[in-house]
């Protein structure tokens, strides 16, 4: 097996309020068949043995589906390529590449040390209203609602959102707007969304707006970089939603 | 101490409605009074947390995640079973209840088995009306697969995703409730101890994974659902972070660990390609229903498959059981992989891997379909390997998957330490020495969404004014011993990585106790994990220090366990002198190299108690009694 080497530039920070610096590393021998994240394993490692902090990084399923996974490669949220970071080949660099390695930016995002950041404000618009509210045991025989296949498929499709954070890292204006229309989409797509479709909108994006997060103002970078492949189309149906759900509530008919 | 499984008297189909009927109630305002811990936010955590909160208890749910949503249920690909008979091929209740024993290989308790195919369709309703995008056919009805071991279509799925939207619809019950305020949600917090008051599970000590903080938290009773332990063999399909920590420190404090060796070695993973390697991917099985397994008839066959004419390839699968084909269960596809690649048949490098062959199924129902079922495995395929499977067959070998094993639960889901419940892929109780397809789903949301729900007052019923706090001196101690602990792993000071040791232990318990196990091989086995345990605890480096996020002194706390864990399934896997489902003694086989029960000796549960560091465990016996489905060799011919 062929082995390559890279210059990195990894980004250590102890904490929120520590400065925080890149520090150079000269990967050698690294296979060229392994996962970028395989890679920081083995750097990680070597720091260990010659008696150095490795770096931090977060990951967990290792295949693109937890949305554990999450760095800024250089300058790409989760890294060149379709897919998360942990779905990142060295085979797609060229050998000898320099690679800088740096934390999502977002001030909703705290830093919690080196590459790992706070996504917690993401869990916080969802219970918000991400959710259709019904109690287990409840639930009508799963065949009496149909749902049309084209219509099934788009809310699935909606609902592939890993809650990684990229969308917000890739923005500009730090809008986590691919996020929150991708589960608005979701559920207001489906029959059993409905209820509660135009108070999710807006308890949503006003969560999202306390939270410190920006708004859309349709650069795109969040579509170029989501590894669930969430199409930008979210976004203008949550627009939509929220304005419904703005008029409902001055009509009286949300709470 | 004798296991008693508390099953309900009467007929199997009667059991759970009759225990339903005499179960022990708590009135709404006393539900309020009772504090329930669950640690762990997959499948299992998350629907009990969000079902428990509903019914008004108070909720304190614990994961190490980030975010409950990332529990390693988010992975499942492939489906759920349900016995719906949408499709009218002649599914029931009965049926699937039979499958599941029948794959288990008659090692799994009937009566946990039935109830879990009776609740199996109110499951797919539940998960509907949360909106979870189940696939679905042009006129709008739910539409299914089929999974190995079943002659049916029962499988439910949301794309390759399943997993994922099922875990994202408990997420968003249990986010409303977390809203509601009825959850007290605890992320990055680590279990580390379970707190026994007179002999009772009644909290847990936990260590805050950013700020390295040891805390206590007391309830009246605790629910692990922490997953399974694939991951003792380093290389599995788990996640990174799936861990045996929280079950084998409860096993430490009494509870019994039950048929520790029943693991599942799935036969449709990416094969291993270097030393690097972290973690294998799971090819779904759902693609066995269009994929066609095959190796060259040759020894040493090199040729391009497109010139490998048809009568030189083996379909061994569709050649040895005929009519259950490439869906022959999960043990028999794995092990007859493993079969032809030790007669020098493999294909790949080093030969370990096997041709999973689509373009009969591309010819039969064209490309597109084949991507609409499949697309995201072939993109994972593609982007891992470099290799374009609708051109040429994926190459798959066997990999750790599931672990049947866990800790013992009676009928109530209770571990052998009174108030300590059992959930999920962390309990021993539905799948016997070999899990079907799209059982552990379906398990998981069971025991969350309708089982515990019914079987908790069994045991609340008898708290009553025994309210427990943190300030007692039992959570004090632990508090104390959990210190020590970690300190003692900072101490040690070496200079070797975690994921050194770690490795090794894998390669230890997948060359003995994986595929194929012998007597020679597990007592080698056994003097090795103890030498390498030994060079751990001299050696292991850890970086940093305590009370701050440090990666290195997670994995060593894991590894550190995983290394006395790994033993104990070595030992049990010596002691059942039998072959069954995914436990295959090579001592114990029939003449065609099938596995070989003996259900004279061996149709029991086994369980294993703690007894202190220094001494051999204890072993406890359930028998198993099939009353129902009548014990018969396992043939898929
Ligand atoms: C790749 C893959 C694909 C699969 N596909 C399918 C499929 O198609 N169909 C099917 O039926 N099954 C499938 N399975 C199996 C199934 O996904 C799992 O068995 C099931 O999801 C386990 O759910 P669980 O709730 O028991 O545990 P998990 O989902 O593993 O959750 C464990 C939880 O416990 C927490 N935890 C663990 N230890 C601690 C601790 N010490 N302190 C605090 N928290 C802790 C974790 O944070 C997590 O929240 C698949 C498995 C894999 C690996
Ligand atoms: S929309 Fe895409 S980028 Fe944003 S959180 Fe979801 S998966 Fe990540
Ligand atoms: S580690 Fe799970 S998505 Fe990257």
């Amino acid at each position: 097996m062929s082995t390559m080497n890279f210059h990195l530039r990894l980004w250590k920070q102890k904490c929120a309020s520590d400065k925080g610096e890149f520090i150079k590393i000269h990967a050698t021998e690294i296979p060229s068949e392994c996962s970028f994240l395989e890679m920081l394993d083995i750097v990680n490692n070597r720091l260990t043995r010659e008696g150095k902090e490795p770096v931090s990084f977060a990951s967990d399923c290792r295949e693109g589906i937890c949305g554990t996974c999450h760095m800024v490669i250089n300058g790409v949220p989760q890294g060149p390529g379709r897919g998360a970071a942990c779905q990142v080949y060295m085979r797609k660099f060229e050998n000898g590449q320099p690679i800088t390695v740096e934390p999502f930016r977002v001030g909703a995002f705290p830093i919690v040390k080196d590459l790992v950041v706070n996504r917690s404000a993401y869990d916080r618009i969802i219970r918000s209203g991400g959710f259709i509210s019904e109690h287990t045991g409840g639930a009508p025989d799963a065949s009496t609602s149909l749902i049309p296949k084209p219509v099934a498929d788009a809310a699935m499709d909606a609902a592939a959102c890993i809650g990684c954070g990229a969308c917000a890292a890739a923005c500009p204006n730090s809008s986590p707007m691919l996020f929150v229309g991708a589960k608005v989409t979701h559920l207001g797509l489906l029959p059993q969304g409905q209820a509660e479709r135009k108070s999710r909108a807006r308890n949503m994006v006003r969560t999202m707006q306390e939270e410190g997060f920006g708004n859309c103002s349709n650069y795109y970078a969040c579509e170029a970089v989501c590894p669930a492949n969430v199409p930008a189309s979210v976004i203008a149906m949550l627009n939509r939603e929220y304005i419904r759900g703005e008029v409902s509530e001055a009509i009286g008919a949300i709470d | 101490m004798i296991l008693d499984a508390k099953i309900p008297e009467g007929p199997i189909e009667k059991k759970w409605t009759s225990f339903k009927n005499n179960a022990k109630l708590i009135s709404p305002a006393n539900k309020r009074k009772f504090k329930v811990i669950v640690v762990g936010t997959g499948l299992a955590g998350s629907s009990a947390s969000a079902t428990l909160a509903e019914l008004g208890y108070e909720v304190e749910t614990f994961c190490f995640h980030d975010s409950p949503r990332r529990a390693h249920s988010i992975a499942a690909q492939g489906g759920i079973n349900a016995a719906k008979n949408y499709q009218n091929d002649g599914d029931s209740v009965w049926r699937l209840f039979y499958d599941t024993i029948k794959g288990g290989d008659f090692r799994a308790r009937e009566a946990n088995v039935y109830r879990l195919a009776e609740v199996s369709g109110t499951i797919i309703d539940e998960c509907v009306s949360q909106g979870v995008p189940f696939a679905r056919e042009y006129g709008g009805e739910l539409t299914n697969r089929s999974f190995g071991g079943a002659q049916v279509s029962r499988t439910f799925y949301a794309k390759g995703q399943t997993g994922q939207q099922l875990l994202l619809g408990a997420y968003s019950a249990l986010s409303a409730q977390i809203r509601l305020g009825r959850v007290n949600m605890h992320e990055n917090s680590e279990m580390l101890d379970l707190v026994l008051v007179d002999g009772h599970a009644k909290g847990i000590v936990t260590r805050d994974l950013i700020t390295g903080e040891i805390t206590s938290h007391a309830a009246d009773t605790v629910l692990l659902c922490t997953g399974g332990y694939s991951n003792v063999y380093y290389l599995s399909t788990n996640a990174r972070g799936s861990n045996v920590t929280a079950t084998w420190r409860a096993y430490k404090r009494g509870a019994a660990f039950a048929n520790p060796c029943y693991t599942q070695i799935h036969p449709t993973c990416i094969p291993v390609a270097g030393e690097y390697q972290s973690k294998l991917t799971l090819m779904s099985e759902s693609l066995r229903n269009d994929g066609r397994v095959w190796v060259p008839k040759a020894k040493g066959d090199t040729r391009l498959t497109q010139d490998i004419p048809e009568e030189e390839r083996d379909y061994y699968l569709e050649r040895k059981y005929p009519s259950y084909g490439n869906l022959a269960p999960r043990d028999i596809a794995s092990r007859s992989a493993k079969e032809v690649c030790d007669e020098g048949r493999g294909v790949g490098p080093g030969g370990l891997g096997v041709y999973l062959d689509f373009s009969a199924a591309i010819a039969r129902l064209g490309e597109k379909t084949i991507r609409e079922r499949y697309g995201n495995l072939f993109e994972m395929y593609g982007n891992i390997t470099g290799e374009n499977a609708y051109e040429r067959p994926m190459r798959i070998y066997p990999a750790v998957h599931y672990t049947m094993g866990g800790l013992w639960v009676d009928y109530n889901l209770m571990s052998t330490i009174p108030g300590l419940h059992v959930l999920g892929e962390a309990n021993f109780s539905d799948h016997g020495a070999n899990r079907l397809g799209a059982s552990a789903l379906m398990q998981g949301l069971s025991d969350g969404y309708f089982v515990i729900p019914n079987t908790l007052g069994e045991y609340l019923s008898t708290q009553f004014g025994k309210k427990v706090s943190t300030d007692m001196p039992e959570f004090k101690k632990t508090e104390t011993e959990v210190r020590a602990c970690v300190e003692k792993l900072l101490a040690v000071k070496g200079n070797v990585p975690v994921d050194e040791f770690h490795r090794q232990l894998g390669l230890i318990i997948w060359d003995e106790c994986g595929m194929a196990r012998s007597e020679a091989g597990l007592k080698k086995a056994i003097a090795d994990i103890r030498a390498l345990r030994e060079r751990f605890w001299k050696e292991v480096a850890i970086p940093g220090t305590g009370a701050e996020l440090n990666q290195s002194l997670e994995r060593a706390g894991r590894v550190a366990d995983f290394l006395e864990f790994g033993e104990l399934m070595c030992i049990d896997a010596l002691t059942r002198e039998e072959s069954c489902g995914g436990h295959f003694r090579v001592e114990h086989q029939t003449p065609e190299g099938e596995a070989l029960r003996h259900d004279d000796k061996f149709a029991e549960v086994y369980a294993w108690m703690f007894q202190g560091q220094d001494n051999d465990p204890e072993l406890l016996r359930e028998p198993l009694h099939y009353e129902a489905a009548h014990l018969a060799t396992r043939s898929y011919k």
